[in-house]
């Protein structure tokens, strides 16, 4: 795998060989030691134009388990606000030597950009552009999903069957959107919910079924997943929803909603949550969320990215 | 593509026979030794030698583990992203005798590597390798201490082990490539 820009370009094979290695990747996290020296002497840079302290330190910590030296080039306070085109800043990147770039952008489509332009040589690792796509935290969720239902037994497998609800700000979402083509690639079935001002217009043609109404969609049949998107905060005043406790009646992972889940029920959030508002502290604290898993399964699922990307012959791939 | 066969199930049982007396016998007994298999193969080669060792000393259970080598290879730019398997060592290596257990020496590089790996997880008293085949044309300063056949062979040449655990059968082939 040359670059890992979005989970559409993902094949079953290459989707679940990613997940198998993440297996191997979180074994070595129970470890007394817990690093591998297996990207020693490559260079990884995280180019950050959005500010992520939580995909940014993932993305590190995975680097630096496999002995990949890590530059952080924030773009506040860089070259960037100085006016930096994204091609100078990718020139000086290769000039220096990166092998990898983790690139996270506000424009959709920056990271493929990247990858085209020949500018720079590195793999591009896309870590959320715009309200594109952010293919390992679809990886990480996938993950999460396949070692709770699979446990010891997940390796080689894919999601076949598994029912997945994924609630909130679709539109924007770019987390849903790699979820939706990870999902189906690996044969899970997937249900957005949302109001109709919070989902694409294109919606009709993604592989999902939809539902504008939550306890509708929970009444006709409890999904094996739940995610609870993150309402963020600065779209609160465009008049997607008339206020946030209503959004949170309405279309929020409440106490009762919660209750009325089985047990068996996994509950995600990609984080930083709301709490109280799109997910109640007693659902987000329970046994069934997996949002601290999902924490740790993203170093993993972000180990065997860097690897894939890092390692092999690119003769083979050109 | 010509294959010929080398060694087929009773072949492969008597030498692994043979094999685990020799590391009784080195050993002096079955006391403190783990056996850790490189996977695929050499795992299952050796829960086939820790199955022998309890005919031979009864009682003896002797701990098998998987050691993957693929992170800590020195060959992951000159061929496709290698996929991973299992490291799975139930006991703790610190102090212990461990025989590697491989199907096929070759460049001597995955067993480079496994030493490595082998580090980071403890540091045994003693390391010795077992092998199924041994083709040559070693790279790197490694020798078995435990063979099963020496099999001289040309760079050209595949060997193949295929076993019934795994492949459905016992065999162990050399195929003569035809020139290309």
């Amino acid at each position: 795998m040359r670059h890992l820009l979005s989970t559409s370009e993902l094949s079953r094979d290459a989707a679940i060989d990613l997940l198998d290695i993440s297996e191997d990747m979180a074994a070595v996290a129970d470890r007394e030691n817990k690093k591998l020296p297996t990207l020693r002497g490559k260079t990884v840079v995280n180019l950050f134009f959005e500010d992520s302290t939580r995909t940014r330190i993932s993305f590190e910590a995975a680097a630096k388990r496999l002995s990949a030296d890590v530059i952080n080039f924030s773009a506040k306070g860089s070259s960037v606000s100085k006016g930096e085109s994204l091609k100078d800043t990718a020139q000086t990147l290769s000039a220096m030597g990166a092998d990898a770039v983790v690139i996270r952008h506000g424009a959709s489509g920056a990271p493929a950009v990247l990858a085209a332009s020949g500018w720079i040589d590195a793999g591009i690792i896309n870590a959320g552009d715009g309200t594109h796509e952010h293919p390992t935290q679809a990886l990480l969720d996938a993950f999460t999903m396949r070692r709770r239902l699979h446990g010891a037994g997940s390796r080689g497998k894919g999601l076949d069957g598994v029912s997945v609800t994924i609630v909130g700000d679709i539109v924007h979402s770019r987390v849903a959107r790699s979820n939706v083509w990870l999902l189906k690639t690996l044969g899970a079935e997937v249900r957005l919910v949302a109001p109709a001002t919070l989902l694409p217009v294109a919606v009709h043609t993604w592989p999902v079924t939809v539902d504008y109404d939550l306890d509708h969609a929970l009444g006709e049949s409890a999904p094996d997943v739940i995610m609870m998107l993150r309402i963020q905060q600065e779209r609160m005043n465009q008049a997607f929803f008339p206020n946030p406790r209503e959004y949170s009646n309405v279309w929020g992972l409440s106490n009762a909603r919660w209750i009325g889940l089985p047990a068996t029920t996994l509950v995600m959030h990609p984080g930083p949550m709301n709490r109280g508002l799109e997910i109640s502290s007693a659902a987000a604290d329970s046994p069934q969320s997996t949002i601290l898993e999902q924490v740790a399964n993203g170093v993993s699922v972000r180990m065997a990215t860097l690897y894939t990307v890092l390692t092999g012959n690119r003769e083979v791939h050109a | 593509m010509t294959a010929r066969v080398i060694m087929q199930t009773p072949d492969i049982h008597r030498v692994l026979t043979r094999i685990a007396h020799e590391i009784l016998e080195s050993n002096r007994g079955a006391d403190n030794l783990v056996l850790l298999g490189i996977p695929t193969r050499g795992v299952t080669l050796a829960r086939r030698l820790a199955a022998i060792f309890q005919t031979i000393v009864p009682g003896a259970a002797i701990p098998v583990g998987a050691l993957d080598v693929t992170m800590y290879r020195d060959d992951l730019w000159q061929h496709p992203t290698r996929m991973s398997s299992p490291t799975d060592v139930p006991v703790s290596i610190e102090g212990s005798t461990v025989i590697l257990v491989d199907d096929v020496l070759y460049s001597g590089r995955t067993v480079r590597a496994a030493l490595d790996a082998m580090t980071d997880l403890g540091r045994p008293q003693i390391v010795r390798l077992a092998v199924l085949v041994d083709r040559g044309h070693r790279e790197l300063p490694i020798r078995a201490d435990f063979v099963g056949k020496n099999l001289p062979s040309a760079h050209d040449e595949r060997i193949n082990v295929r076993l019934a655990e795994l492949d459905g059968e016992d065999v162990v082939t050399i195929d003569q490539a035809v020139s290309a």
